[in-house]
């Protein structure tokens, strides 16, 4: 038994599905190691933490806040703001917290078009809601003024709200950089406040295909080839995201035959990670002719922000789609 | 609804050799054109990563200009073309992200041709002023509702703190 006092620990997951914390359990045995250095004060989906007891407590008095998901309500960024104020280390943890990630994608919606789909009369959800009943912040019962959230307009990423101390990325992480990061954090061997905890090199490096001259004539969907196991899968003319995504997972995607997604986040120095496919891509078409090159383009990547923003569109440089032409309220 | 004092302002993105020149041209010819253009020299226009005309439009610029040789005039030969692609690929997300096509514009201007730069630049401003501002940061920007909900918050949880155990 170790006689240092345990340290304190926090998970919260925001706008999230709930793969982080199963990532975190992911480190199988390696758990009871996390249970005896740390206290875990706040883990919603595993333990019986209050947050009326985090507020009760002095700032900076957790150690580590492991922060998962996206901020999507008033209630997540209540949140992040509390544990930031609690927390000496704030970690975004996995790419919702770190660029947005999926949930991010409702970022080509507005609240009224995304409320409007769900509740809606004749939706999926609702084929019948003749007084169109909707979620509101406030309602007033005999008991008192019930409120819910605030559903905000634009999902933001953690560090789009509070400061934010280290970066992991992935969707979601691999469990031996997950280890690897808490190990840093209890040894205090962290890189420099605001870094990503992992690599700073791109996919590419890990993949282990032979890689020559890229010349694209045609991008092709997954599903229309059946790619050759050695050879590049960019250079096969498949939307490949290893060159713009860090490296930390292993290559895992290329490596059964599918092209990267960029789960893994932008590598170093990458400020927008659809522009930085945009250009690598442009590079490589073969072709001087504007008009076949739009062909190819369009022909080739029918949905731009689902190909070059799958997972960092909230973090991007726009940030959205424009609301300008969009119902709103 | 377009505001009549609307000045567009737009960034333009002109190359080194030809583009800037034909800008230097216009100007001691004393070719009068809009001054909406903020031009940043650089040595290529296939120095233009999509980086900068997205920042450019995230920071508030109403349109974006890049400006080069001509195909089959480049200083460093093909890289031209690498920016007529880049710019293809960018227009094909940017009307996915609801960017008018008009607001961002691919020009090839030599060294000699300062009139015709000077009608490009003419042409663009013209048309982001009948578009209007794009005013893009307003679009992160929640409405007035977040400050109470967030407040509601506090005042609950204090509330809820009063209750005894």
């Amino acid at each position: 038994m170790s006689d240092k006092p345990k340290g304190k620990l926090a998970l919260y997951w925001a706008a999230s599905c709930g793969g982080c914390e199963i990532a975190v359990l992911a480190i199988d045995e390696k758990i009871l190691d996390v249970a005896a250095a740390f206290d875990i004060v706040l883990w919603p989906c595993a333990t019986d933490g209050k947050v009326r007891d985090v507020e009760k407590m002095a700032d900076g008095s957790i150690d580590v806040c492991l922060f998962n998901g996206g901020i999507r309500t008033s209630e997540h960024e209540y949140m992040a703001r509390l544990l930031r104020q609690k927390s000496k280390v704030l970690v975004a943890f996995g790419s919702c917290a770190s660029e947005g990630c999926i949930p991010g994608l409702a970022n080509m919606n507005t609240r009224r078009e995304i409320f409007d789909a769900v509740y809606k009369e004749g939706s999926m959800t609702y084929p019948e809601n003749p007084q169109d009943v909707r979620p509101q912040p406030e309602t007033k019962m005999p008991e008192g003024m019930l409120h819910l959230p605030l559903f905000y307009d634009t999902l933001k990423t953690l560090d789009q709200t509070v400061e934010v101390d280290y970066y992991l990325p992935g969707c979601p992480p691999e469990a031996e950089n997950i280890w690897k990061a808490i190990v840093a954090i209890l040894e205090g061997k962290l890189p420099p406040k605001g870094s990503v905890i992992g690599v700073n090199t791109t996919v590419c490096d890990e993949c282990p295909r032979k890689r020559g001259v890229k010349k694209i004539k045609k991008f092709y969907r997954t599903w229309e080839i059946i790619p050759d196991e050695e050879t590049c899968l960019l250079e096969q003319g498949l939307l490949c995201c290893g060159i713009a995504t860090r490296a930390g997972c292993g290559a895992l995607c290329p490596a059964v035959n599918s092209p990267c997604i960029g789960c893994h986040g932008a590598n170093d120095g990458v400020k927008d990670f659809g522009a930085r496919m945009m250009s690598a891509l442009a590079s490589v078409i073969d072709s001087d002719d504007p008009e076949e090159i739009r062909r190819i383009i369009e022909d080739g990547i029918p949905d731009p922000v689902g190909t070059f923003y799958r997972f960092s569109l909230a973090a991007s440089q726009l940030r959205r789609k424009n609301k300008a032409e969009m119902a709103s309220g | 609804m377009s505001n009549e004092n609307f000045e567009p302002k737009i960034v333009g993105f002109l190359c080194n050799w030809c583009s800037y020149r034909a800008a230097d041209l216009a100007g001691s010819a004393r070719i009068k054109y809009p001054p909406n253009v903020r031009i940043i020299r650089v040595m290529c226009s296939g120095r233009v990563d999509p980086t900068f005309v997205l920042k450019a439009l995230a920071d508030g610029a109403d349109g974006v200009m890049i400006a080069g040789c001509h195909p089959g005039e480049c200083h460093y030969l093909n890289q031209n073309y690498k920016a007529m692609r880049r710019y293809e690929m960018l227009k094909h997300t940017l009307a996915a992200m609801g960017v008018e096509d008009q607001r961002v514009r691919l020009v090839w201007a030599s060294a000699a041709e300062g009139q015709q730069l000077a009608a490009a630049i003419d042409s663009l401003v013209h048309d982001v002023r009948e578009l209007g501002p794009l005013h893009w940061p307003q679009n992160w920007k929640e409405n007035g509702e977040r400050e109470k909900a967030l407040a509601d918050i506090v005042k609950e949880h204090e509330e809820a703190m009063e209750v005894p155990a």
